[in-house]
């Protein structure tokens, strides 16, 4: 499972905990994150977020 | 082949994202970036919420303009102030006498912090922050617990004020309104802001203008419209900013709030494009990080030779007051509406419709700002092609 942080206000997406609140299981992969999804935090897109951990 | 390439002025958030939109669609023609700062990587809305993050000035650069540039495949050129823009010659005049030719030109020069109306011997000494340097001398004067006035009861304002709480400094906030954040924010939600930022320690000196500073053996005086008078160690003023024109209007641009363009991003004269806090697009001025990332975007095909118009979806701010979570969007200009506030019990649900009943704008409180997402889908675009 890896880590995938907003390059603008540092919002972390752990692909173990995913967001369901916006509908996103836990244990979803960044891959299968819809290409719509934006920072719950910022509000930034998708490709503005960097791996910053993988294990 | 153009031989001078792409220049682009800032390394702020829109000069950077600009020039890393423009590399994904073209990874070979020239491209140089000029500031006047040392050209570290940072992003600004980090600046309001680094205590409560446990971030220090230096961790916020993540790269610096040699790790940008070789990135960029670009040349950064770092503590150049620009003086003068030659739109005849197609060439940037920097103060340490270097002459830059350009093909195409962004102006990426942000916006700065509007001067407050004060009298007295202290406006020298009072912070403002607008950037990582700003941010850097102003937490130099914080290492240890001091008293701080902010005044501003905006966005900025209450993020530093919920901030500097966590930080564990004493902190006052000043503003001519009776409520924080009133241009945003229905009276109700408003209220609660100011109740749950008052429960954490904030001090709220609101309702009367703050008219004279003083200094006097390090210690600041406040003097209100009102007579009122108040004390502090440290001042940080965020009443506002004001886009950066000077350039624009020396080189015969057209500028209103901000350096007029269309809605390819070029300005008044061919070839010279500009974006962010400088910018005006189509008569939208949107100092945020949202409108920022979309025109860059747009910016990077056009630069890139496929001529991209900006679209502005409708895009909520998030007030970074952990306090009192806030997410708030702003209705399109010129759109009227009603507030109807619905309280769920764990937040409010504002919402703004137009006398057709359709949703315009929003302001979530609490655990309803998880309904973003879902209500942004309702929400008229700002800027459509």
């Amino acid at each position: 499972m890896r880590k995938w942080q907003c390059t603008i206000c540092g919002y972390i997406y752990d692909e173990q905990l995913g967001q369901p609140d916006h509908g996103i299981p836990p244990g979803t992969a960044w891959e299968d994150v819809p290409e719509d999804f934006s920072c719950p935090d910022c509000g930034v897109s998708k490709e503005d977020f960097e791996m910053i951990e993988a294990s | 082949m153009p031989k001078h390439g792409v220049v682009i002025i800032g390394t702020g958030l829109a000069g950077y994202t600009t020039a890393k939109e423009f590399r994904k669609n073209d990874p070979e023609t020239p491209l140089t970036l000029i500031t006047d700062s040392d050209g570290a990587f940072y992003s600004k809305p980090m600046l309001s919420n680094a205590y409560g993050t446990n971030k220090l000035p230096t961790q916020l650069a993540t790269q610096n303009a040699e790790q940008m540039a070789d990135t960029l495949k670009a040349k950064v050129l770092t503590h150049r102030h620009v003086m003068e823009i030659d739109l005849n010659d197609s060439v940037v005049l920097t103060q340490s006498g270097d002459n830059i030719l350009f093909d195409r030109l962004v102006l990426a020069i942000g916006a700065s912090p509007i001067v407050p109306p004060l009298e007295g011997n202290a406006l020298e000494r009072i912070h403002q922050v607008n950037s990582l340097a700003d941010y850097a001398r102003f937490r130099g004067d914080l290492a240890e617990p001091r008293k701080v006035a902010i005044i501003g009861a905006g966005l900025i304002g209450c993020e530093f004020a919920n901030d500097l709480r966590r930080g564990g400094h004493e902190v006052s906030v000043f503003g001519p309104d009776a409520l924080p954040l009133s241009n945003l924010l229905p009276a109700q939600a408003a209220s609660e802001l100011k109740t749950e930022l008052g429960g954490i320690g904030v001090d709220w000196q609101l309702g009367s203008a703050v008219k004279t500073v003083n200094l006097n053996d390090e210690q600041f005086e406040l003097i209100l419209a009102n007579g009122q008078s108040h004390q502090a160690d440290v001042m940080l003023s965020a009443i506002g900013l004001r886009a950066n024109l000077q350039l624009a209007k020396q080189a015969g641009l057209s500028t209103a709030r901000g350096i007029v363009t269309d809605r390819f991003l070029q300005t008044s004269s061919p070839n010279v494009y500009a974006l962010g806090d400088c910018a005006e697009v189509e008569g939208l001025f949107l100092p945020f990080v949202l409108p920022i990332m979309s025109a860059a975007r747009a910016l990077g095909k056009t630069l890139a030779g496929e001529k991209t118009s900006v679209q502005y979806p409708a895009m909520p701010v998030v007030i970074k007051t952990p306090a009192y979570p806030l997410v708030v969007s702003s209705p399109p200009a010129g759109a009227e509406g009603n507030w109807q506030i619905e309280e769920t019990g764990t937040g409010l649900r504002c919402l703004l419709k137009n006398g057709l009943g359709q949703l315009v704008g929003f302001a979530l409180t609490q655990d309803c700002v998880k309904e973003r997402q879902a209500l942004v889908k309702e929400l008229p675009p700002l800027l459509n092609t």
